[in-house]
């Protein structure tokens, strides 16, 4: 075995520092350091307390990636500071690097945020197995290896908020579930033990709350430490919500069907049909203003000069023998 | 250099909302020199929606696409980033799912077609990148936009998930520190802006299901791109194009603030400094008027 180098570096660490009790606004305040390629994103957060500053605070318990206490912003990007190597984000971001809490906006002290609303979100969910227990079972209630693997690596979530503090539409909608706590409602609706019936899907299933407002932009995949893969489970939720039929007739469940219905007749997506399918005629009305702009401007084609894909009767026979999901 | 040549899927949008993409696309690609062999029998690729419906069939649905790009024999380029996302993550599944592959060949086979997996998927963008070259692309321009602050705006499906990134593109970009289009801005003349929302979400799938969310969205990235002095802002998907070109009303209304900037697609920008007209990038088509031409 080769003996293994440490290398050192020089890095300017720019960090959030926030008392609520003190402070109005928050600052941040800079520590030089020489860091070596041994170190941990969590080995700064300690040496910022044990040789600069006593009163700097941060979650931090196992130091093994599995109690999630240590997740913090890092030139933010979501990580577990006692997972995440200093010489790759060095390699990343070069060598001034930003510490951030979680989320700006909910931090108490330095690191720590108030995470109730990550909390109230999960409980929403029902992230427990729903079940009448037998107090005196006479056998075992046993799970297959390939009922297990259904969970997609679900049960790997350590609720660090990662990902929930990651989803530019839970920071913009607060009654949005969010990422960590769809991955927990899949992990219990995929369980073969699970009793719940509906009621856990139809409560991911509201409008204003539920899977429907995902913005589809995968921050929560690249967040995840644990790569449990949130988007992933969201559309599993979307699909179950079909084949649990408990979707309803509004614009969320029309738009995702509408593409069907397109692709079955041009193959290609007609644009204002699906916006008109989606809405209603009623509700379409308000998407007027734009469209008369986009006319003008050569934006929307005309129903009669709709373009439509070659070989069009493929796509209809595939439609027809492939689709899997009723509505 | 060997003539490029691509199989090239153009997405709907091309064909109907942003006609200027599909222009842009084609004079640039004369421009250089690449030869794009139009996959006139794709369908849509479901744009992220079909699969929450029927995941199966959004499968087959692009694994045909891809399938027409494999009996050419070429690699596929794509010219929106959401159908990058859905063919490359398409690929991805069936080429580590054996039985999955099978399923959805079965399917093909009752139109005489079969998914291999020969194909590689490519954006447009990085097509440019890693098999044309920025340094040839600086050798070309003939008017540089010196002139102009530019706001790289990147959209998630290009760059996130960074699993399929690295799969796709020889220059794998890290999705909390994207450089491509920054470069080509370089290459281009101009002067790269950096911002905050550079590489976040514009809101765009969500626009129908959560009004609020898309336009608060669309809204900080525009005041994003100004607030750092963008003179404009260009993306290299048509989505993204879309709502940050023609939603920037609502955007306003819901941050509380005028924004509004005009937007390139990726391929206006580098088309402008290649020396072609505005009539062959199409920047008529715009409704935030491309107001410095």
């Amino acid at each position: 075995m080769g003996t293994h180098k440490i290398t050192t570096q020089d890095v300017t660490f720019k960090v959030f520092r926030f008392n609520a009790d003190e402070d109005y606004l928050p600052y941040y305040k800079e520590y030089k350091m020489e860091v070596t390629s041994e170190e941990v994103v969590l080995d700064i957060l300690n040496r910022i307390k044990w040789d600069h500053d006593g009163s700097f605070s941060y979650r931090r318990s196992c130091r093994h990636g599995i109690c999630g206490a240590c997740a913090i912003k890092v030139n933010g990007r979501s990580t577990l500071a006692c997972k995440e190597s200093m010489n790759d984000m060095i390699e990343l971001f070069g060598n001034e690097i930003t510490i951030e809490p979680l989320s700006i906006k909910r931090a108490v002290k330095d690191m720590i945020i108030d995470k109730a609303d990550f909390w109230e979100k999960h409980a929403q969910v029902q992230p427990y197995i729903v079940s009448d227990i037998d107090d005196n079972p006479e056998s075992e209630n046993l799970v297959s290896p390939e009922e297990a693997e259904r969970l997609l690596d679900s049960d790997l979530c350590i609720q660090c908020g990662a990902c929930h503090y990651a989803c530019p539409a839970v920071e913009v909608n607060e009654d949005f579930i969010g990422p960590a706590a769809f991955a927990a409602a899949y992990r219990f609706e995929a369980d073969v033990r699970d009793q719940a019936g509906t009621s856990r899907i139809s409560e991911v299933n509201q409008e204003f709350q539920g899977v429907w407002d995902c913005v589809k932009c995968y921050e929560c995949q690249e967040a995840c430490p644990k790569e449990v893969d949130p988007i992933e489970k969201i559309t599993k939720l979307h699909n179950m919500i079909f084949a649990k039929g408990v979707a309803t007739n509004n614009v969320a469940t029309r738009h995702a069907v509408g593409f069907k219905h397109s692709i079955a007749k041009h193959g290609l997506l007609d644009e204002g049909e699906l916006v008109r399918y989606s809405e209603g005629n009623i509700g379409v009305m308000k998407h007027v203003p734009v469209a008369i702009k986009m006319f003008t401007k050569g934006k929307i084609v005309l129903p009669w000069n709709m373009p439509k894909s070659d070989k069009l009767d493929e796509i209809k026979k595939l439609v027809k023998s492939s689709s899997t999901a009723k509505f | 250099m060997k003539k490029l040549r691509y199989a090239l899927f153009t997405g709907c949008t091309a064909k109907e909302s942003t006609p200027e993409q599909m222009m842009s696309t084609m004079a640039v690609a004369k421009k250089l020199g690449i030869e794009l062999v139009e996959l006139t029998e794709a369908s849509c690729c479901g744009a992220s929606h079909l699969q929450d419906y029927d995941d199966f069939l959004s499968l087959v649905l692009n694994a045909r696409n891809i399938a027409y790009a494999e009996k050419h024999g070429l690699t596929m380029v794509t010219i929106c980033n959401t159908c990058q996302l859905n063919t490359a993550m398409t690929k991805h599944r069936l080429d580590h799912n054996p039985e999955l592959k099978a399923k959805v060949n079965a399917k093909l086979a009752e139109v005489g077609l079969s998914y291999r997996g020969t194909s590689e998927i490519t954006h447009f963008l990085y097509a440019i990148i890693d098999d044309f070259g920025l340094d040839e692309i600086k050798k070309m321009v003939v008017k540089p936009l010196s002139q102009f602050n530019i706001a790289p705006f990147y959209g998630c499906h290009n760059i996130r998930p960074s699993e399929l990134q690295n799969e796709s593109h020889k220059s794998a970009e890290n999705p909390y520190r994207p450089t491509s289009l920054d470069e080509l801005i370089i290459a281009c003349g101009g002067v790269n802006v950096d911002y905050v929302e550079k590489n976040k979400c514009c809101g765009f799938h969500a626009e129908l299901q959560a009004p609020r969310t898309a336009a608060i969205l669309t809204g900080n990235a525009v005041a994003g791109a100004m607030d750092a002095n963008a003179d404009w802002m260009v993306t290299p998907c048509p989505l993204c194009h879309l709502k940050l070109d023609t939603q920037t009303h609502h955007a306003s209304v819901a941050i509380g603030r005028e924004v509004s900037l005009p937007v390139l697609h990726m391929q206006q920008m580098l088309g402008l400094a290649l020396g072609c007209t505005s009539e062959e990038l199409g920047l008529k088509h715009h409704v935030t008027n491309v107001n410095f031409i």
